[in-house]
């Protein structure tokens, strides 16, 4: 039992990270690998998302549907920062990433000037549960089961459905598709969109079990970019397992040596990774397919 | 058309008007530099700060000024970011050339802009709670410090709860030097330490903590976590049902999580602290209606916001019987021993010796519907450490800063 209960907490606990890492890091993964867009305003979508779940929910909602609207209103709001800035800078890839990093100052900023401070949060929906020696919250494995929901919903969008094919020729070959009668604009756009509603969809998710605060897309930023950087381009090959390798460093080191450990051990995987596969877990697996 | 009368009325009007001129150039402002944090991290506990302020200078400049001086204020925001309290401290007392700074949220800030203090021979107040130590002539510290806020609250706490601690903190010098005097508190009344864990600011998921910590059972969890990424702890740790006695310094009395969580994720919280809006004096009870009257969408009046009010009427205090904005002569009237307020909280005096602030000390106790209680108020702490310990700004300025393991030289 001893053994059982250990294990099963470190299993918690990696699957607690991976959740976390997957969440944070797709809407940031869909947007850089399909678009080469580098979104520096990731943080503030998830923020977005996080706001409009709590505000729904306070209106009466009840949170599945409350995160469904922070999903909803965070894509919406990326489209069209898809249609009035991001759509006139694609081949500026340096100039994007100044201008979603203006986009970030100013909805944090924003934010803070209308909406206060500092903001009541919704509390953590459902109870918890006792295994072994240990007591847990049973909302972390929603969490952790809405991570792995995320990966097969953009497994089945991308390689199932029509607007998936489109979309993965545009990125190929934008040219040829484009020739094909494939409206790449169109795609583009929606694929913006779809990435900031994933961020969206991550706010919404973590609202209850966080600050609600302007900055909190900044503490989600750190793990999503180390995560992309692992992964590389591709969201499957590469942000799924990036995130399952980078998970269970993190509680491994965290249970070990504490939170700094933690943090130092994934930032120490980064540049191990970037020194060993400048393109990522997804570019190494490719190559060695290919 | 002018009568002579009528020239003369004029002529009478024009020199009352040059005389008053004057005496205006001649009263030329106080002015008070105020490098507060209005955004970013710690924007939730700093905000009511910079409104203490504009409440006090408001209410002395219609009482008639500081030795009949108006105040005048030069805000910046400093954006919880070091860099900016570097560059915005050489401005306002190279550019703006204010007589006194009211700096300052973190502790790592305040050690941002200490040596520029130093450098320009400035005058700066720090009116937050610390981990304590600062022996500085250029500086007076109006919060709260470990003396004040540990040697009270652990021992109370181990005696109720259990003699094993368990310690959370922010992973930057105030939560190192706070978990120190933690560690020297418990071991000076029989506790053991079962478990330390540092956390780098801006960490918001805390599963693997929460763990660490059922590992071990510890009787008292003192949290130490510092900003609003870290205060997502309390809502993680109420889900996963850990239900340890928490102890803390910065907790409620700055960043009032009672009044932002959910019920009951901070249930069980002990804090000392030398102010709240809970406090129930009838002092107290006119500050808030005042500050109500001035800013009623303010979420809470913490302790910092109080520190900076009474501040104020500190400052005034000194200049007024000092005859002059001068440090050396503010320092004179210091070295009296004698400079107090009737603050909001209770009295308030400055240490001659360590320019410290002592402090009515309030323990207040979370319940389950996050109301607070106040089990124990401690009248009248003085910031001994520091003294006892061999900082005596009257005679010499080490401008250092001191930890337990660290003490001034003796001799």
């Amino acid at each position: 039992m001893e053994i059982l209960s250990a294990l099963f907490a470190f299993l918690y606990q990696a699957g607690d990270a991976f959740a976390f890492l997957v969440l944070a890091a797709c809407g940031l993964a869909i947007i850089f690998g399909m678009m080469g867009v580098i979104n520096l305003a990731h943080g503030e979508f998830i923020m977005c998302g996080a706001y409009v779940t709590v505000f729904a929910v306070r209106a009466g909602l009840p949170l599945p549907l409350g995160i469904a609207c922070g999903t909803l209103a965070a894509g919406l709001v990326g489209i069209l920062l898809e249609l009035l800035v991001v759509r006139h800078l694609y081949n500026r890839p340096l100039d994007t990433i100044v201008a979603t990093w203006g986009i970030s100052l100013i909805a944090t900023q924003g934010v803070l000037i209308l909406l206060g401070s500092t903001m009541r949060g919704v509390g953590t929906p459902l109870s918890s549960f006792t295994f072994g020696d240990y007591s847990y919250s049973q909302y972390r494995l929603v969490l952790m089961a809405a991570a792995v929901v995320v990966l097969v919903l953009l497994y089945l969008i991308f390689n199932k459905t029509r607007f998936g094919v489109h979309a993965r020729a545009t990125i190929q070959v934008p040219h040829m598709a484009e020739a094909l009668g494939v409206n790449t604009r169109l795609i583009y756009c929606l694929t913006f969109g779809l990435g900031s509603a994933l961020a969206g969809l991550t706010g919404g998710l973590y609202a209850p079990t966080m600050t609600m605060v302007p900055s909190m897309g900044a503490t989600f930023i750190m793990e999503a970019f180390v995560t992309v950087v692992v992964g590389g381009a591709d969201v499957f090959l590469g942000t799924a397992p990036a995130a399952a390798v980078l998970g269970v460093i993190k509680a491994a080191m965290t249970s070990w040596q504490g939170q700094l450990a933690g943090q130092i051990s994934m930032l120490i995987a980064v540049i191990i990774v970037i020194r060993v596969l400048p393109n990522g877990i997804s570019g190494w697996l490719l190559r060695e397919r290919g | 058309m002018s009568s002579p009368i009528n020239r003369s009325f004029l002529g009478a009007f024009s020199i009352a008007t040059l005389a008053l001129a004057s005496t205006a150039l001649a009263q030329s402002p106080v002015k008070i530099g105020v490098l507060e944090d209005q955004s970013g991290e710690f924007a939730a506990a700093t905000l009511p700060k910079v409104h203490g302020i504009e409440l006090a200078t408001e209410e002395i400049n219609k009482a008639g000024g500081i030795a009949g001086r108006k105040i005048e204020l030069v805000v910046y925001d400093t954006q919880s970011d070091n860099t900016r309290y570097q560059e915005m401290m050489r401005r306002v007392l190279q550019r703006d050339k204010v007589d006194v700074v009211f700096a300052g949220f973190s502790s790592a800030s305040r050690e941002a802009y200490r040596p520029i203090v130093n450098q320009f021979n400035g005058l700066a107040f720090y009116n937050n709670q610390y981990e304590g130590g600062v022996c500085d002539a250029n500086m007076i510290v109006t919060g709260a410090v470990p003396e004040q806020q540990f040697s009270t609250l652990i021992p109370w706490m181990m005696e109720k709860y259990g003699k094993k601690v368990y310690t959370i903190a922010a992973d930057y010098n105030f939560g190192q030097i706070s978990a120190e005097w933690v560690r020297q508190i418990v071991k000076e009344n029989g506790g053991e330490m079962v478990g330390e864990e540092f956390i780098p600011l801006g960490v918001s998921q805390f599963s693997q903590t929460i763990q660490n910590i059922q590992r071990v059972k510890p009787d008292i969890l003192m949290t130490l976590l510092v900003g609003t990424a870290q205060a997502s702890y309390y809502e993680q740790a109420a889900a996963a049902n850990l239900k340890v006695p928490m102890g803390s310094s910065v907790n409620v009395g700055q960043g009032y999580e009672h009044k932002r969580f959910t019920p009951p994720s901070l249930a069980n919280m002990h804090v000392t602290t030398n102010y709240i809006e809970e406090v129930d004096t009838p002092e107290s009870k006119a500050f808030i209606s005042k500050w109500r009257a001035k800013y009623p969408n303010e979420p809470y009046i913490n302790q910092e916001a109080e520190n900076s009010y009474h501040a104020i009427y500190l400052y005034k205090q000194m200049v007024e019987r000092a005859g002059s904005t001068d440090r050396e002569k503010i320092r004179g009237v210091i070295a009296k021993g004698d400079v107090c307020v009737d603050a909001p909280e209770g009295k308030v005096c400055i240490d001659p010796k360590s320019q410290h602030a002592s402090h009515t000390i309030y323990l207040a106790q979370v319940g389950a519907d996050h109301s607070i209680t106040f089990p124990k108020v401690w009248n009248d702490i003085k910031p001994y450490w520091l003294g006892d310990a061999g900082c005596d700004l009257t005679k010499s300025d080490p401008s250092a800063q001191y930890t337990p393991s660290n003490p001034p030289p003796k001799g």
